[in-house]
């Protein structure tokens, strides 16, 4: 092994050593965390996985959270490309303006925005709705994915668009069957920014819900203060927050350095 | 080359409903609220300009203004140089590359209130590993709940621990797309690996740290719920940042005009800060 990877290996070992932490603390009882140190569970449990697949307070909440967090992307994705496709192709009208102004709604701190939200949203009825939650993330959302499709788009050339224009395409067509297949990679690495930016984020889907969509990391901050201090079921629920994103980044992980550097951004 | 061609506007305008549907309609109440004052009831008066005046003024913005700038420097200072410094001492290419990406990738992936929730745990002084480790291994006593000095490194280094692998990512990203033609010429120069860096490297990175650059700042710029969940803004004040501050004045204390009035002061901050950063990292690309 040369020298050098000894570099990652421990910023590896410096992130795995948390989670190590909280997975461990999922399987012991809250009677084993409170009364002392262990490095390993000595009574191994799964009651903290049990209760939270059979409690539905519980498990809605993440069915809650991935719910809102699959609009949300479908909806970024979806309203950016053509969008994108606009920015790295045409000159128009206070063009640059409107990119600038986008990306200013990626810096307002969303602690600013959580009462006004609030207001908005029960004006207009969707208080309390996964719609609610997905469309208030695309504040954040869209103006990253528009940033990071027009990178990807500004690499392939223009020459492709002219040649299929010429071979009698219409715009749909090409769009769909040529433009969308070779920039594949730009869009599931924007997906997965969304997802990520979505699923993490709670201030807003905190405040935005109540009842019917409560997101699973206000379910466990409920948890954390009306049942007493119940540490192994929140690390276990916390364990389990890790994993959708752990299954989608899976998905891209051949994408992500790739993708990047492909998009000029 | 890019056409001249205003009916690209058809395809800028769900993008632009979207969000000005949640960018713009927000911040005008925000707007509207800074400039009255109100006794609750729905009773509203105005105030004109004078919560900007006040909070402008008042000592407690001023310290978590500073608290926020050092917070926000610190972050950049650790976390960019550590960021390309892994990145450079990567793998280019095998077995490894995917199994690094993806566990750098994983504490990006944690909801905040989690993240906040798991470093708390991790470093409680009995029960933590952490807080246990320093505490009765080292022996050096460390507890977060009353030393402001362990406060705040504890945010500090949970924030790196969270956010670093962006800056990896995307310079590593960065690095994979120099051609090896590069490298082969900087070798037949003599270049030494500082030259390589300092010439090929980093002006190949630039734009990709600028990204990374601009995003730490506005992320780092408005935390909120990572150290809030992690140290309530204590001990005392000693971590109360901005964005911990405002959420006190504005659901805590229900002072919605100086509340607005200081939210909007914030993101004029974050603005400026952020255009003077990105004007300053392009301004000699050739346009």
């Amino acid at each position: 092994m040369k020298k050098r990877y000894l570099v990652p290996f421990f910023y590896i070992l410096f992130l795995l050593l948390p989670i190590y932490w909280l997975v461990a603390m999922s399987f012991k009882t809250t009677n084993e965390i409170l009364g002392g140190f262990s490095l390993f569970p000595q009574q191994f449990t799964l009651e903290n996985y049990r209760e939270i697949f059979t409690d539905p307070t519980w498990y809605w909440g993440y069915i809650n959270s991935i719910l809102y967090v699959s609009i949300n992307t479908v909806l970024s994705v979806a309203v950016a490309l053509p969008a994108a496709y606009a920015f790295s192709r045409y000159r128009f009208l206070g063009d640059k303006h409107l990119f600038f102004w986008l990306l200013t709604n990626r810096m307002a701190p969303a602690a600013v925005f959580a009462l006004p939200f609030f207001q908005l949203y029960s004006a207009v009825g969707l208080f309390d709705t996964h719609i609610a939650v997905a469309l208030a993330h695309c504040l954040f959302n869209i103006p990253l994915a528009v940033w990071i499709l027009e990178g990807f788009m500004g690499g392939v050339p223009k020459e492709l668009d002219e040649t299929a224009y010429v071979d009698g395409y219409s715009f749909s067509k090409f769009f769909a069957k040529i433009f969308l297949p070779t920039i594949k990679a730009g869009v599931g690495v924007t997906a997965f920014f969304c997802f990520m930016f979505s699923w993490v984020e709670l201030l807003l889907a905190k405040t935005l819900t109540a009842v019917e969509a409560k997101p699973i990391a206000a379910v466990m901050t409920r948890t954390a203060s009306s049942a007493g201090y119940e540490l192994g079921l929140l690390a276990a629920a916390g364990t389990l927050t890790i994993i959708p994103g752990a299954i989608v980044i899976y998905f891209v992980r051949n994408y992500i350095a790739k993708g990047f550097a492909l998009g000029r951004v | 080359m890019r056409t001249q061609n205003n009916k690209a506007w058809f395809l800028v305008l769900p993008v632009l409903l979207l969000v000005a549907f949640n960018g713009l309609i927000p911040i005008m109440t925000v707007v509207n609220y800074s400039v009255q004052e109100t006794f609750g009831n729905n009773l509203f008066f105005w105030e004109g300009l004078g919560w900007f005046e006040q909070i402008l003024r008042s000592d407690r913005f001023h310290a978590a203004l500073g608290r926020q700038f050092l917070f926000t420097g610190m972050i950049l200072a650790i976390e960019v140089p550590l960021g390309i410094a892994i990145a450079l001492s990567m793998p280019k290419s095998g077995f490894w590359v995917p199994v690094c990406l993806v566990t750098m990738a994983l504490p990006m992936l944690i909801p905040w209130n989690v993240v906040g929730s798991m470093w708390n745990i991790f470093t409680l002084p009995d029960i933590g590993l952490l807080g246990y480790f320093l505490n009765h291994t080292l022996g050096i006593t460390y507890d977060m709940t009353q030393n402001p000095v362990a406060a705040w490194a504890t945010v500090i280094v949970m924030d790196v621990w969270h956010w670093t692998s962006l800056v990896v990512l995307l310079s590593y990203a960065g690095l994979i797309a120099i051609p090896d033609a590069y490298y082969q010429a900087a070798k037949i120069d003599g270049a030494n690996g500082w030259k390589v860096f300092r010439y090929i490297q980093l002006p190949k990175m630039k734009t990709v740290l600028t990204i990374a650059i601009l995003l730490r700042f506005m992320d780092s710029f408005n935390i909120y719920t990572e150290p809030f969940t992690l140290t309530g803004g204590g001990p005392g004040n000693s971590t109360t940042l901005l964005s911990i501050d405002l959420v006190k004045i504005a659901l805590g204390q229900f002072d919605l005009g100086p509340a607005a009035a200081m939210s909007l002061i914030y993101f004029a901050i974050t603005l400026l800060v952020s255009w003077v950063f990105y004007t300053l990292m392009t301004k000699d690309d050739v346009k």
